[in-house]
């Protein structure tokens, strides 16, 4: 494999403006690359290629003619397929927009363009990202890079894996309870999920509108913070978007985290947490501890009821976002019209959703019914209420909170997928920071028996800048012995 | 035969308002234009509107501030902050299988609540809640619902900005419930938030119940006139239902405009659950007091005290000035006539009078006449001067709303001028009596005897004559007769 495809986004940002190397180069070699991996992983779903090498050809010409180009100029970048591109087929690896071709971009997908990355895919998920593993995909898995017996996790699992096995030098996930820093931890890379409103979801698909964040994938925290960076800052198209500019996260990647107070939390290393997670997670705590930040456990009560919490809003959410796709105009539409509009919407959705995507919106529908709203809905919201106080008042002594991004290593394809409450526990250390709307980070901290271990970072809101300083202190300071298989 | 004389029962209606904003220049929560009538089907539509995968809905402000607008105009409580909701059900005339509305159960805090509108120089008609949400899109049929091949969809309306305004049950008669609309309209008119002018810019559902009896919901229900005749159908049913000692089911019925009558569209047990919860993608509408101080600064004269104001300042009587301020083009018109005519009083009659029922006879709004102020008082002026007769006046009144004629060119092209000529009118009346000689017998003791040769003498000049000349020239004649 060519040494520049494991360069960092910078590094190629510097080689292509001098003109070391010409974009062109660069992003056929990304193709060459995945024509090699993805065979055997399958994290794309649509490839860009054509476009893509017409975008590189121009972005060399304006380096040659020595005009202006942007912070990430030729930077390969993957998209989830969750993410509208104008032009390009976004499926949400669902049979019911297998053909849909969005007339927009997403917000991020523009400010991404505006400075010259290069889209090189769609890559493949949990059908609507509605999962843990990318087994949910409408268009068969995506494998995991260090065990292709095993799973990439998800629901961004195409785009933790393009990174992973340097098909991509950056890639974009989306992050409802875990989505992107779950398969980062999986696939052995860096997922920072943003301070909810940081990022624009203008152009993002909806699965649970008030829990999701765009969220930058890459094998580095600097690469992470690059690309934040770029899409990060207020959008008028997003009325939950803040109101602040963007972010300047590179300026944070300092190797400093003397005075730093790190909690632990004792729920999020519950009785599901393997043993070989634990010891992971523990010894990047430690290595931090070493050089000079404190640490303390904690228990926050209210994360008991987190998952459930979580799992109900976001249901509910969902079953309303999707109530859109009936097919009538846009997306899967069977031929045999010779039927009422009912008839044909309970036709078209019975065969357009997979079933976990089906059986989410049964359970959203119930829980906003007439008679179980107060029950299932309200109270959900009310438990989110406790997380964020409880969450405040922990964060008044604390500057950080320290856990397992996952409690488990990546798992083998088909284990988890006959019992659905099972691959739900797996979200138990992550939806915390989602229903809180608080930034987090899985950044790789170990491995065990070749898969890695992913340690997670949350802050308090808008704090994304001590999540960069401690990942990439740790970064610096851990020799992880990280391979891809393929 | 014994006749029982039984009180009839009162009647309680309630109206349920919704009013298109039609003032904004584009959608609730799109930019898409929102003047989309006559133009071709889904061309006022975009990813937002159309409820596209990714795409969010941005809060037209504009939209807040005309609510907070009528909210003070109905003398209602303005929220300082309220929440939309998603009412979730499946129709083909929503993009996204749910309307962003909000929430309208118990716990539901809309923009504004708890106002009242007075009717009828004095009555009270409470209003209980004003909310803001999208309209739906159009469903199309080729012919009728039955005979069509398909059902075709328009969503140029989709997503268009709605205020629901929703009364207490005070309205007590179907005419009563068509006088309260017309009010809420001027006062909406006088806004400039929305002109009832335009089709489909007002609509309406209504609830209605017999004293004691169970209360229904009639649907579908297109214009003022139609509010008025469904609800006398509706109640005319439940009153006879009641007599013959029936039970009134709760259920929701469809104004058939075409056959006159309301049938069923579901009885109340299976309606429908829908799911209501916070829109996740808009942040909760906050409303300062000042916001609400500066609009209410701003506000425009509203019909009543247009009404007061126009009794004074043109010494009319108090229906006309009603009448008058119950419609703002009306109002309008009125003040543009009386800039330059100095009798408002005999002007308010003629608007009020003639002009209102010459337009309800060929129903028509004012506005789709060609009747200009100057015209008006033109007319008029052509009576005052002794020109036309009153009556003649009327005619001239019908032609030049629907030709636009100057009134002076009507009556010299069609000779209407009055004839005080009196060798010429004694000339005819010679004709007269020559005619009618039994008449002129009777004449000179029976008045009406008189009146009848008087007539004869109009008919002659169809009606041109100048009818106190004629009075006189008859009697002269009579005189003249009786001294032989």
């Amino acid at each position: 494999m060519p040494r520049i495809l494991e360069l960092p986004a910078s590094e190629i940002v510097r080689k292509v403006k001098v003109q070391e190397i010409s974009v062109e180069e660069y992003i056929s070699e990304c193709f060459e690359r995945i024509r090699t991996a993805d065979p055997k992983i399958h994290a794309f779903l649509t490839l860009t290629e054509d476009y893509a090498l017409m975008r590189a050809r121009e972005i060399d010409s304006r380096i040659r003619r020595g005009e202006k180009v942007g912070s990430l100029a030729g930077v390969a970048v993957a998209v989830k397929d969750n993410i509208c591109t104008m032009g390009v087929r976004t499926t949400c690896a669902s049979k019911m927009l297998e053909s849909f071709i969005p007339i927009y971009d997403a917000t991020v997908i523009e400010r991404l363009k505006a400075q010259d990355a290069v889209i090189v895919g769609k890559t493949n998920m949990d059908e609507f990202a509605m999962g843990s593993s990318t087994e949910q995909s409408a268009f068969g898995p995506t494998l995991n890079p260090y065990d292709l017996e095993r799973v990439p996790g998800g629901s961004s699992g195409g785009s933790a894996a393009s990174v992973a096995s340097f098909e991509a030098t950056v890639s974009l996930g989306s992050d409802t309870g875990g989505s992107v820093r779950c398969p980062a931890s999986f696939c052995g890379v860096v997922g920072l999920k943003p301070t909810y409103g940081l990022v624009s979801r203008y152009g993002l698909i909806a699965f649970a509108n008030s829990l999701e964040q765009i969220s930058p994938i890459g094998r580095t925290v600097a690469d992470v913070a690059t690309v934040m960076d770029c899409i990060s800052g207020h959008d008028s198209r997003d009325s939950t978007s803040v109101n602040t500019g963007p972010t300047s996260l590179r300026s944070h990647l300092i190797e400093d985290v003397s005075g730093i107070r790190l909690g632990v939390p004792k729920e999020l290393f519950g009785e599901g947490t393997e043993e070989a997670v634990s010891k992971g997670v523990w010894n990047a705590i430690n290595r931090l501890i070493g050089l000079g930040a404190t640490c303390e456990e904690v228990s926050l009560h209210s994360l008991k009821y987190a998952l459930a919490s979580y799992y109900i809003i976001a249901m509910s959410e969902a079953s309303s976002n999707l109530a859109r796709y009936d097919g009538l105009r846009y997306g899967f539409r069977l031929e045999d019209d010779d039927c009422d509009w009912s008839e044909a919407y309970s036709r078209n959705r019975r065969e357009g959703f997979g079933p976990e995507v089906k059986r989410r919106i049964m359970l959203g529908t119930y829980a906003l019914s007439a008679g179980y709203y107060n029950q299932y809905y309200l109270r959900a919201q009310r438990v989110r209420t406790l997380i964020r106080q409880e969450l405040s008042r922990v964060f008044k002594n604390f500057d950080l909170l320290a856990s397992p991004t996952m409690p488990i290593l990546p798992y083998r394809l088909g284990e988890k997928l006959r019992d659905p409450l099972e691959m739900y526990m797996c979200d138990v250390d992550t939806v915390t920071a989602n229903l809180a709307g608080i930034p987090a980070v899985s950044i790789p901290c170990s491995s065990h028996q070749g898969l890695p271990i992913g340690v997670q970072f949350m802050a308090p809101p808008f704090r994304e800048d001590l999540l960069i300083r401690v990942s990439y202190t740790l970064e610096k300071n851990l020799e992880l012995d990280l391979k891809p298989a393929v | 035969m014994h006749v029982e004389t039984v009180p009839e029962l009162k009647v309680k209606i309630g109206l349920e308002v919704h009013c298109q904003l039609t003032n904004l220049k584009s959608k609730l929560f799109c930019s898409c234009s929102a003047d989309y009538r006559d133009s071709e089907p889904n061309t006022h539509i975009c990813p937002v509107c159309m409820g596209m995968p990714g795409t969010l809905p941005v809060l037209n402000r504009k939209a807040v501030e005309d609510a907070i607008m009528i909210a003070l105009a109905l003398n209602m409580q303005v929220s300082s902050r309220t929440l939309f909701y998603r009412k979730n059900y499946f129709y083909p005339d929503m993009p996204k299988n749910f309307q962003i509305s909000q929430y309208d159960r118990a716990g539901g805090v809309p923009i504004a609540k708890d106002g009242y509108v007075t009717i009828d120089g004095g009555r009270k008609v409470r209003i209980s809640r004003l909310q803001l949400e999208e309209d739906p899109g159009k469903l199309v049929y080729e012919g009728t619902i039955e005979t069509s091949k398909a059902t075709l969809v328009d969503y140029n309306r989709a997503g268009v900005a709605l205020a629901e305004i929703v009364t207490e049950p005070d309205i007590t008669s179907p005419r009563e419930a068509r006088i309260f609309l017309q009010k809420l309209r001027s006062i909406l008119e006088h806004l400039g938030v929305s002109s009832g002018e335009l089709e489909g810019s007002m609509r309406c559902d209504a609830n209605i119940s017999i004293e004691g009896g169970t209360r229904v919901e009639v649907k579908n229900i297109s214009s003022f006139k139609e509010v008025e005749r469904a609800l006398n159908f509706e109640m005319t049913r439940q009153r006879s239902l009641i007599r013959k000692g029936l039970r009134i089911g709760r259920e929701t019925r469809h104004w058939d405009e075409l056959r006159r009558v309301t049938v069923t569209l579901r009885v109340k047990e299976e309606e429908e659950d829908y799911r209501y919860f916070p829109e996740p993608d808009l942040v909760p509408i906050l409303i300062s007091r000042e916001d609400v101080e500066r609009l209410r600064a701003s506000m425009p004269e509203l019909p009543d005290s247009r009404k007061r104001r126009l009794m004074e300042q043109y010494g009319i009587s108090m229906q006309n000035a009603e009448v008058l301020t119950d419609n703002k083009a009306l109002a309008e018109f009125f003040e543009a006539c009386a800039a330059n005519y100095s009798r408002p009083d005999l002007l308010s009659n003629w608007i009020v009078g003639d002009l209102l029922s010459y337009l309800y006879d060929m129903g028509l709004e004012l506005r789709e006449t060609k009747l200009t102020p100057q015209h008006m008082v033109g007319m008029l002026r052509l009576i005052d001067d002794g020109t036309i007769s009153g009556k003649i006046g009327k005619e001239v009144l019908k032609e030049i709303m629907v030709t636009g004629e100057a009134p002076e060119n009507v009556v010299k092209a069609r000779g209407l001028i009055r004839i005080s000529d009196r060798e010429y009118l004694e000339r005819l009346t010679d004709r007269v009596f020559e005619e009618n000689p039994k008449a002129v017998k009777d004449a000179l003791k029976d008045e009406k005897a008189v009146r009848f040769l008087v007539g004869q003498l109009m008919k002659l000049t169809e009606g041109k004559a100048d009818p106190q000349l004629a009075n006189i020239l008859v009697r002269n004649r009579l005189k003249a007769s009786a001294g032989k």
